[in-house]
């Protein structure tokens, strides 16, 4: 048990150095991300897109269209959730489960 | 002797000789026998190559085309990674099902006719189930008889249409038909059943994540796809198909969202995924179908990956709940950067399989000008990236460091894992070859620059959706209810009810038969019997004078003529 700490420590000077892990590459990646965020609407400067339903090929709509779509999906998944969600041992509770681990023992 | 032996029969028999077998032999059959299958199903020309009389008909148990082979194909290619992937650790049992698994894809990918279609489907109906038991928990067998039950039911149905087709047209033979009379009716359903559509697609993410860390791998591949399949042969163009594929896809994406555990997550994208080839099938074009069936092949690759980074993550740690997870890029890099390919092909990434076959299918929508069909498979295609592409991976390797350093990946999961990556990259990168292989001729580029930059706009703005939303998607450690509440809930209480009103009606039918009983004994003894002191003899036991006697005759004498007369 003595040696127990020390390794923790280790470990976890370890888990800091791990270059995904520290926060100072978090906001680098960050920032990397919203540059290529720009460029992909951007280049459409440069690369139409050949729409095939007159709107799908303005300018972002690919960008504004995925967001929106998304922050759509999660609202209702969110909506959804609040009467869907059940404890995760909801069906356990049924007592049918229990019946069978009583037979087994 | 025939000339072609179905190739599903090298699965079977070494789906047999894995039990006795033990070892080095063992492992050697689960590896090369898929490899062999391969082989044989190479050999299939076109055409009905083998006719074996069955009763009245002549079945036709290996009829080759481009599709056939194509599936089979992939799923040959399936058993042998799954193979791979789980010899050393899996049990022999779940390796043996997993043969014959196979075996009954194989044998429906090339069956000629509908009998043989049924025989091979029910085969992996039965074997699946035992892949699902070889789960081993309580909650296992649990959902193995719901999977059980639900996939004979599906089996009936699919017969009934069978039959009435037979019966009706006096033909065996595969062919396709709309969906226009009750047989027709019947054997679509009994395939949705398979392909997990509504209302029954909880099957899928009920019994899948149940199973072995190996087993999901297995399972993952084959029932839903060789559904697909058979939509293809049979309902090409059934417009219904379309709208069953949307709500799919949209199921799907909303339940992930919902879910919990990583290898549910998977199984709900499953059916989104599914979803896509449903619709492609309803749309019904040569380039519709090329693609439902060219993302069949890509899926099962992509998605097998995904469950294979979900199972060694299983297999190591011991947890699947999202809640329980995270931080395990720092001990598992190779099972992470697999989970996240396997991501970026199921979101079709540019450069990824998913990337060179689904958007055939957005295509063919435009090209039969579906406008809502293409907006809606549009917004789903930034749904997959936001609840498979980046959720499936952020939570299980990134997320919060949940102090798990779990070793990475056995060799030989390491391997599967890898072959899948390579080929996924592969199919993205260099797609004609497989495009040789569809059932139609293929006219398509899929890197269009305006293309690749509409798709990356859509993508990389889900992410960002994602990364922003986050605070919403905290995962609770909490179930989602499905239609299935209806029967595992709802049907069970009803049941329990009549049960036990039964239960009620018998002891009070008993305790009136009782009552009834004593009653006539009661009155037996008054009327007829004798007391026991003699002195109060019931009424008819006394003794009476003769006159009295004499007396009743005459009155029933009388009684009867007047009867008589009237």
């Amino acid at each position: 048990m003595s040696g127990q700490p020390e390794r923790d420590d280790r470990n976890d000077r370890k888990d800091r150095d791990h270059w995904l892990a520290r926060p100072e590459n978090i906001r680098l990646l960050w920032r990397g991300f919203w540059v290529v965020l720009a460029l992909t609407v951007a280049a459409q400067i440069f690369i139409p897109v050949k729409g095939h339903f007159v709107v799908d090929g303005w300018l972002a709509f690919g960008a504004v269209f995925g967001f929106f779509s998304c922050l759509a999906m999660v609202l209702v998944a969110k909506a959804l959730g609040y009467s869907l969600k059940r404890d995760e041992d909801y069906y356990l509770k049924g007592g049918y489960l229990e019946d069978m681990e009583d037979r087994d023992a | 002797m025939p000339e072609y032996l179905p190739p599903a029969v090298i699965l079977i028999v070494a789906a047999l000789l894995i039990g006795p077998t033990r070892g080095h032999v063992r492992s050697a059959i689960v590896l090369l026998a898929p490899l062999a299958t391969l082989w044989a199903i190479w050999q299939v020309p076109d055409g009905v190559v083998l006719t074996v009389p069955f009763l009245d008909y002549q079945i036709e148990p290996v009829e080759g085309s481009d599709l056939r082979r194509l599936f089979a194909t992939i799923f040959a290619i399936m058993a042998f990674a799954g193979g791979l992937f789980s010899f050393r650790q899996a049990r022999w049992y779940e390796l043996a099902a997993a043969n014959a698994y196979a075996a009954g894809a194989v044998g429906v990918s090339f069956a000629g006719d509908l009998i043989t279609l049924f025989l091979f489907w029910e085969l992996m109906a039965l074997f699946s189930t035992v892949i699902v038991w070889a789960g081993g928990t309580p909650a296992a067998r649990a959902a193995g008889i719901r999977y059980a039950v639900m996939h004979l039911i599906g089996g009936v149905i699919l017969k009934v249409g069978i039959e009435g087709t037979v019966v009706h047209t006096g033909s065996i033979d595969i062919m396709p038909v709309l969906a226009t009379n009750f047989d027709t009716w019947m054997m679509l359903i009994g395939i949705l059943i398979n392909a997990a559509a509504p209302p029954v697609s909880a099957w899928l993410a009920d019994a899948y994540p149940e199973s072995s860390p190996t087993g999901s791998v297995f399972l993952s591949a084959f029932t839903t796809k060789t559904a697909v399949l058979a939509l293809i042969l049979l309902f090409p163009g059934e417009p219904v198909l379309i709208w069953v594929g949307i709500y799919m896809v949209m199921y799907g994406i909303i339940y992930a969202l919902l879910e919990n555990d990583a290898r549910r997550i998977l199984a709900y994208s499953i059916v989104n995924q599914v979803g896509f080839m449903v619709c492609a099938v309803g749309i019904g074009t040569q380039m519709a179908l090329n693609g439902a069936a060219a993302h069949a092949f890509a899926h099962i690759i992509y998605k097998a990956l995904l469950f294979m980074s979900a199972g060694v993550v299983v297999y190591r740690t011991g947890k699947s709940k999202c809640t329980e997870l995270g931080g395990l890029f720092r001990t598992m890099p190779l099972t992470t950067v697999c989970g996240i390919i396997g991501a970026l092909a199921i979101s079709s990434f540019p450069l990824t399989s998913g990337f060179t076959t689904k958007s055939m299918i957005s295509d063919a929508a435009a090209s039969q000008h579906l406008v809502v069909v293409w907006y809606l498979l549009a917004a789903a295609s930034a749904g997959v990236f936001l609840h498979a592409g980046i959720k499936f991976p952020w939570f299980v390797f990134f997320q919060k460091d949940s102090g798990l350093r779990p070793k990475d990946a056995p060799w030989n999961m390491a391997a599967a894992m890898v072959l899948f990556a390579v080929l996924c990259i592969v199919l993205g990168v260099y797609p004609q070859p497989f495009y040789e292989l569809l059932p139609y001729p293929v006219d398509y580029e899929p890197y269009k620059p305006g293309k690749v930059l509409f798709y990356l706009q859509l993508l990389l703005f889900s992410g960002l959706a994602f990364f922003l939303l986050l605070p919403l998607m905290q995962r609770t450690r909490t179930i989602s209810l499905d239609t299935d509440w209806v029967w595992r809930v709802a049907l069970y209480r009803v049941a329990y009810g009549i049960g036990a009103a039964a239960g009620e009606a018998g002891g009070l039918l008993r305790e009136t038969v009782e009552r009834i009983r004593g009653d006539i004994g009661r009155f037996g003894r008054r009327h007829l019997g004798a007391g026991e002191s003699g002195q109060d003899r019931g009424v008819f036991s006394q003794a009476w004078p003769i006159g009295v006697t004499a007396l009743w005759i005459a009155v029933l004498l009388i009684a009867y003529v007047v009867v008589y007369l009237l």
